[in-house]
């Protein structure tokens, strides 16, 4: 069982230039912690103070929003692609 | 002279220097165009005005754009209706309607921002510029970009309404349709930004775009005499707008150019699409995202971008939000027409709607000044109302047809005789 993490250009002074990571996760939570495990600079930009997902930091879980889903909660299945963009833009 | 503009983080406020950059690389939050007050007052003068045309460039020094700047468009200076009917049927007294259903050159606000972003991409030296798109913003994007000589590509949903996608291709703009909705383009779009070289004005050159926004409140502020209303009623779909609005009119009083005052911003949302309505009405801290289902496309956006702020604007200036059902949009759109001569666009139905709607919660007093925002043009989505008017039966050209026509109509009206006028 393997799931990518797609890690966005912003991210990525913190990876060591990676775009993306492999991760035997199960859920959506257990993708992040084993991405800021990896890379700890990660962490405060991940999540903010209170431990929650930062309020502009948006994951999708393949094509959803997983606040569309359940949360963190989301169960990952071999192949899944977890996605970070931050800060959405348009309107 | 020195550039008087930079970046800053809405959130942290750390600074950055001038870049195609829309959100901070510390906490993610937007960055947003912030100027040297002092300068800006030094530089900013009301009385250099009166020898400017009335378009949005006259408040320049309040832009983010290059010493010398020759504009190329007349853009903007769009009318304030002082309503009449609209506003007896409400029993309120200053009611306005701020037209950019008339704005140059595509008939939405979008041609403000479009402008000031096209700005910037050029100082950045992008060939290729587009957006992500619910149809007025790539309407005017296509218009503005290809008449610029830039390469454009304009990404919006695939069910996008096909006037709106008539209107940008007419330009000669490459239209790229996606399977989703406006959230699933824009997602891509911001990937696309950050792969590309690309300048999409609303992803990374969106802090310079969004200021063109102000202009909107510029104007309303110059046309009722600089002064400031008490109540503005804004759409929202990215929720942009009213804060640019509340910047517009923050900037003014900060200068010496208006009275200080605690306008209330009221914002206005579909209900098929109401992240930001839920949340001021369920006193939410975050703005929960919704799958947009409403006619009122160019509002459909479920993942607003500045939800926070405008959550935090409509809350500290004791303003609130409201949302209107499709039905209601089209009613609303009627009487506008009907009322005050002015056919709006989906949004404009909902923000006509929501302002008497807030009348009737006495959420807006009937003696104050209100400013509704109309932002689009009813042209652009007739679709969501064609089935409202069905074609009538045609006549023979003979006037005892239309004699019998109007015997018809008039028994089906009043059961008024029919009346005989000679001149």
């Amino acid at each position: 069982m393997s799931i990518t993490i797609e890690i966005p250009t912003a991210f990525r002074r913190f990876t060591e230039g990676a775009p993306k990571i492999d991760s035997g996760a199960l859920t959506v939570a257990e993708a992040l912690n084993d991405l800021t495990a990896k890379f700890p600079g990660l962490s405060r930009h991940v999540r903010d103070e209170q431990g929650q997902i930062r309020q502009f930091l948006n994951v999708y879980l393949n094509e959803e929003d997983i606040r569309f889903l359940n949360g963190e909660s989301s169960p990952l299945k071999d192949g899944d692609r977890v996605l970070l963009v931050p800060s959405i833009a348009g309107g | 002279m020195k550039e008087i503009h930079y970046l800053r983080c809405r959130e942290c406020g750390k600074k950055f220097a001038n870049a195609p950059q829309s959100f901070c690389e510390e906490c993610f939050a937007p960055l947003e165009v912030s100027y040297d007050y002092d300068a800006l007052r030094r530089v900013a003068n009301r009385e250099a005005l009166r020898d400017r045309a009335f378009n949005m460039w006259r408040y320049s020094e309040f832009l983010p754009l290059p010493d010398g700047f020759v504009p190329s468009a007349a853009i903007g200076g769009t009318p304030l209706v002082k309503s009449r009917k609209f506003a007896e049927r409400l029993g309120i007294k200053n009611l306005y309607f701020k037209n950019d259903a008339v704005c140059f050159p595509t008939l939405s606000f979008k041609d403000r921002v479009v402008a000031t972003a096209l700005v910037a991409a050029r100082r950045f030296g992008f060939d290729t510029i587009g957006c992500s798109s619910t149809g007025n913003l790539a309407n005017a994007v296509a218009a503005q970009g290809t008449q610029q000589g830039f390469e454009t590509c304009v990404f919006v949903p695939a069910d996008l309404e096909p006037v709106k996608i008539l209107n940008s291709a007419v330009y000669g703009a490459r239209i790229i349709r996606i399977n989703g909705n406006y959230d699933h383009v824009n997602r891509l779009c911001t990937q696309i930004a950050d792969k590309f070289r690309w300048g999409l004005v609303n992803v990374n050159l969106r802090p310079y775009y969004a200021e063109g926004s102000k202009t909107h409140g510029f104007e309303i502020a110059e046309q009722l005499g600089w002064e400031l209303p008490d109540n503005v009623v804004v759409p929202m779909a990215g929720g942009s707008l009213i804060g640019k609005i509340a910047k517009a009119f923050c900037e003014l009083a900060h200068l010496g150019w208006v009275e200080p005052k605690q306008v209330r911003f009221f914002g206005a949302q579909a209900t098929g699409c109401s992240p930001i309505s839920d949340g001021v009405k369920r006193e939410l801290s975050r703005v929960q995202p919704q799958k947009p289902n409403t006619i009122a496309r160019s509002l459909a956006i479920g993942n607003p971008a500045d939800g926070p702020f405008a959550l935090r604007l409509i809350r500290e200036s004791g303003g609130w939000a409201e949302d209107l059902s499709d039905p209601e949009i089209i009613d609303s759109i009627k009487l506008l027409a009907e009322t005050e001569g002015i056919f709006g666009e989906t949004a404009g139905g909902v923000t006509a709607g929501v302002a008497a709607k807030l009348v009737e919660q006495g959420r807006i007093s009937r003696d104050e000044s209100t400013v509704v925002c109309i932002t689009g043009n009813g042209l652009k989505t007739t679709d969501a109302i064609a089935a409202d008017f069905p074609v009538q039966d045609a006549i023979e050209p003979r006037l005892e047809a239309f004699e019998s026509l109007l015997e018809q109509h008039l028994q089906r009206t009043a059961g008024a005789p029919a009346q005989e006028t000679h001149v």
